[in-house]
């Protein structure tokens, strides 16, 4: 009888699991489809924007004192991590701790000694961990649950600002690239210096002949740190997504296990009861056989 | 001619325009018809937006950058 009483407790909470797995997956998936089309949103605006970078690009070569394209001995290094503020979302969090730790471990592990390697993290799941290991530069949970392009584009100035100061010289951002809904690929990104763009020759767009306002020149510098931005906020937004997705994915497969091992204990909380009724049944024949002798 | 006014959040403004002043490096500038084409920064500022109804619509930006091509105007503000 104990064994009865057991199987039915463990069934009422996979059952109340359960419910919490299905709730969070439905919550995840309108979060997540929400997220996707920020992703969406935002395309048409920084293909445009990339657009006309592309043909201002050869106003590079006579651009020359752009401090955001000096290449130096990184020394003194800033590294990104974007993760999560909840958990239950697999490997997410994770991955994005180890592959920061890897990045920092094998390639700054000089500027780490001399103490020259500061995190960013916004989430509070990087915080959590790489904050301790790491010194931590600035921290932000709140923008992941209403990301601003405008308090984005404030850490990005910041940083733009203390590369051209030279106070750091060089900074990565470590995130989920958005794939898909199940997929998400953890990308290290160099965020400053700016690497040289790839040269895109004969764009035809260069027929229509533009006059540029003021000049090529200024318009490169002034568009420079603009592209930065959108790209910190792009990933800030990728990262999102790839975070709804990876819930709504873990979730769905928790509620799935749940399933499967609801339906392997009724079977057996069934066979336990049916075979203590069986003895049961047996106890009273035998009793009343015994009497009847 | 066709006016966007774009924002990376949101779309600020869609639609038919007779005059747009912009807020330009160098200082303000207007756009009318069959204007040359033409990429243009523009920095914090108001854009005017006269509708063909006369309305006349004011947009704060942060600084942006325009483009103007074949009687459309792409504002990509901040």
């Amino acid at each position: 009888m104990g064994n009865l009483k057991e199987i039915r407790t463990r069934i009422s909470s996979i059952e109340s699991t359960e419910k919490i797995t299905s709730a969070m997956k439905l919550v995840s998936a309108a979060k997540f489809r929400r997220s996707q089309q920020a992703i969406i949103a935002l395309r048409p605006y920084s293909n445009k924007l990339s657009e006309i970078m592309r043909s201002i690009g050869d106003a590079a070569d006579s651009v020359e004192d752009m401090p955001l394209f000096a290449q130096r001995d990184p020394e003194k290094v800033v590294v990104i991590a974007i993760t999560s503020n909840k958990g239950l979302c697999g490997s997410f969090n994770s991955s994005i701790i180890k592959e920061t730790n890897r990045l920092i471990q094998d390639r700054y592990a000089n500027q780490v000694q001399e103490g020259h390697v500061q995190v960013i993290c916004l989430g509070k799941k990087g915080k959590d961990t790489l904050g301790k290991n790491y010194p931590l530069m600035l921290s932000n949970e709140a923008i992941l649950d209403k990301p601003e392009f405008a308090q984005v584009a404030a850490i990005a100035e910041d940083l733009m600002d203390k590369f051209a100061k030279k106070e750091i010289d060089r900074v990565d951002v470590v995130y989920n690239q958005f794939v898909n809904a199940a997929t998400q690929k953890i990308t290290v990104e160099q965020f400053l210096p700016v690497a040289p763009q790839e040269k895109t020759e004969g764009e035809n767009r260069m027929k229509n002949d533009f006059i540029f306002e003021p000049s090529k020149e200024e318009l490169f510098r002034t568009l420079t740190p603009r592209i930065l931005k959108l790209q910190l906020y792009k990933m800030l937004i990728d990262s999102i997504a790839s975070e709804h997705g990876a819930r709504m994915t873990s979730m769905s497969k928790a509620t799935d296990n749940a399933n499967e091992m609801l339906k392997e204990l009724r079977l057996r909380y069934n066979n336990a009861r049916q075979s203590s009724i069986t003895n049961e049944l047996i106890e009273i024949v035998s009793g009343a056989e015994a009497l009847n002798n | 001619m066709k006016l966007d006014i774009t924002t990376p959040g949101q779309q600020l403004f869609s639609g038919e325009a007779s005059l747009v002043q912009l807020p330009g490096l160098d200082g303000l500038f207007e756009i009318l018809e069959n204007h040359a084409p033409m990429v243009a920064a523009l920095k914090k500022g108001k854009v005017k937006v006269q509708q063909r109804d006369g309305n006349t619509e004011f947009f704060e930006i942060n600084g942006g950058t325009a483009e103007i091509l074949h009687n459309n105007i792409l504002v990509l503000a901040e």
